[in-house]
């Protein structure tokens, strides 16, 4: 039971005081392939939020459509589009117990009490809160919280799931547990989902499908896999993963004027530790600062105006100044007015 | 020195409570004292049940209680059926002059009540209100400040709670009377406290429209009480003023909890 969701050019401004109108989202176009999970990733501000509370109805579009699988959306009820969606505070009603949460859209839908009690108790169950059922949400943790908004929008089996920031309210260790439990749910029900989320590493690690979202368009969409390692622009490699960027030496070969050059920290292989190959770009200078993460130390690396990270071994000797070198094949490109990726 | 501070602080909470609680110490020892005692200072010499004895024999006191309670029972029901979804319309939901809308509220907190009295009075002798329960009631029903304390309520409560009850099919109606409602027991009930006190202890409108004990309040019927032949007699007087809040104290001590919730929540918002 799942359906792609396509999302086809939309725009949305608002018009604010005086007369002017802000941007939020410009010509969005993407798909939500069916059963899969799909992360729309940015800082706060993209429009990422507010394209996902344009799929559920809750905002309007200036222009442009949604398709849920064959039907088009764009102005059916939110209650009418079968999506179920999960908030960042929960959204839940505080003066219902666990189960009168869980069984509210069953019982909106007019789902017989006894039917709407099985299905409420299985999506509990589902999330692990079938003990909490008579509980009130003040009584509960986040988490607790949180997998109550889960089983809520389960509770009428949704073709669509939708995902407002779901953890970012919860402890670090919680979000990595979730994170996992999140994936081995939606992998059970088998539901599309689309997941909205400002983290990074909840994006690679959960998705099935990436969109980059900047300033209210799509700045690239693929697998985690293609946007990590081929980023389409510098703003996609800084985000995800905090590449290096600076404009490319004069020594360098191969780059042209007017090109940025961007290496991952963790591509930096120490020259006394490495063999010489043709292309490889070397970077020579001080070491400014170093940070230990346990296992590996990020080194500042002063060369010139540029300072860059190289990701080491924690067990390399530190010196004040160190040579290291990156393959020519983890040497990305980009034009630097642009910042678009340059074709090799 | 710390013993010392502490003490000032004591003593000076100690007259502050003599200070609040004597009026109502001398009320219920006066009550209970013949009134020639009274005169003679020699309060609850000669404890005695007369003085109630002779504010039954004489007052109706059985309407004055029917018609408090019918009074502020009403006023409290009917601003709950026209505040709380005013308030909800004001706080949730879009539609043309809205901003208009919370500035008139505004406004019209501002404006007391003695201004619109006369207006209101001249309303009701035209209809034939005058002298009847209805008199007592409409003009208290739809309170801007009761609106305005709902509202910002309603404002504060989370708005992603209402997108899931639009997602989980819930329209107006249903949100507000399954979620909305259910949520705000601590707003509601401040305003119930402050509605039913103060139409229990409402004396000024009742003196304009009320002329015998047909549809007397408590307040009303104290007065005419004291304003008959009783003027001198102070402990009927008083056993009459003591069973005017014996029921409000005894809602009290029974709801303390609630009470003063919904009396903080009451100073919050106002």
């Amino acid at each position: 039971m799942s359906a792609p969701v396509h999302i086809r050019a939309v725009s949305k401004s608002f018009e604010g005081a005086k007369r002017q109108t802000t941007r939020i989202l410009d010509g969005v176009s993407l798909t939500a392939p069916a059963g899969q999970i799909t992360t729309i990733l940015g800082e706060s501000g993209c429009g990422k939020t507010t394209l996902l509370r344009i799929v559920a109805g809750l905002e309007t579009a200036t222009s442009g459509g949604i398709h849920i699988g064959e039907r088009e959306v764009t102005s059916v009820h939110p209650s009418r589009r079968g999506v179920a969606m999960v908030f960042q505070n929960y959204g839940l009603y505080p003066a219902k117990t666990v189960a009168k949460n869980i069984e509210f859209p069953l019982k909106m839908a007019g789902v017989a009490p006894a039917e709407r009690r099985t299905r409420g108790l299985a999506a509990a169950t589902l999330l692990h809160i079938d003990h909490v059922m008579d509980r009130m949400p003040a009584q509960l943790s986040g988490g607790q919280r949180q997998r109550v908004g889960i089983a809520r929008a389960l509770a009428r089996d949704p073709e669509i799931l939708l995902m407002d920031e779901p953890l970012s309210n919860l402890d670090a260790q919680l979000r990595i547990e979730m994170r996992a439990e999140l994936v081995a749910m939606q992998r059970r029900i088998g539901s599309t989902m689309l997941y909205v989320t400002h983290d990074q590493t909840e994006a690679m690690t959960m998705s099935d499908r990436v969109v980059v979202m900047r300033g209210g368009h799509i700045e690239q969409q693929g697998t985690p896999e293609e946007v990590f390692q081929v980023p389409a622009t510098t703003y996609v490699a800084a985000f995800l993963g905090n590449m290096n960027l600076a404009p490319a030496p004069a020594s360098e070969t191969g780059a042209g004027a007017g090109t940025t050059l961007g290496v991952r920290p963790e591509h930096f292989l120490p020259a006394d530790h490495s063999v010489p190959q043709e292309g490889d770009l070397c970077i020579e200078g001080a070491i400014e600062y170093a940070e230990l993460l346990g296992t590996d130390r990020i080194l500042h690396v002063r060369a010139g105006d540029t300072l860059w990270r190289a990701r080491v071994d924690a067990a390399l000797p530190l010196h004040e100044r160190i040579t290291v070198r990156a393959r020519a094949a983890n040497v990305h490109r980009f034009d630097a007015e642009s910042g678009v990726r340059l074709a090799v | 020195m710390k013993l010392l501070g502490q003490l000032t602080r004591h003593l000076l909470l100690a007259l502050g409570g003599v200070y609040m609680l004597a009026p109502i110490v001398l009320m219920l020892a006066s009550a209970f004292t013949p009134t020639a005692d009274i005169l003679a200072g020699n309060y609850l010499a000669r404890p005695t049940l007369d003085n109630f004895v002779e504010v039954a024999r004489t007052v109706p006191l059985g309407t004055y209680y029917l018609n408090s309670v019918l009074v502020a029972l009403a006023t409290f029901a009917l601003q709950l059926v026209v505040c709380v979804p005013a308030a909800y319309a004001m706080a949730r939901l879009r539609y043309r002059g809205r901003t208009i809308t919370v500035w008139l509220l505004g406004l019209l907190i501002l404006i007391p009540f003695q201004v619109l009295a006369i207006p209101i009075y001249l309303i009701f002798r035209q209809v034939g209100l005058i002298n009847t329960l209805p008199a007592l009631i409409l003009p208290f029903v739809g309170s801007a400040f009761a609106i305005f304390l709902l509202r910002q309520f309603f404002l504060a409560l989370p708005g992603s709670m209402f997108d899931a009850a639009t997602l989980d099919g819930a329209g107006t109606v249903a949100t507000l009377l399954q979620i909305v409602i259910p949520a705000s027991r601590p707003a509601l009930l401040s305003l119930g406290v402050f509605t039913v006190t103060s139409a229990w202890n409402a004396y000024f409108w009742p003196s304009f429209v009320l002329s015998d004990d047909s549809a007397a309040t408590i307040p009303f019927g104290v007065v005419r009480f004291i304003n008959s032949d009783a003027v001198t007699a102070y402990g009927p007087q008083m056993a009459m003023a003591t069973l005017s809040v014996l029921p409000l104290l005894l809602a009290f001590l029974f709801a303390q909890r609630q009470f003063i919730r919904g009396l903080a929540l009451t100073g919050q918002a106002g």
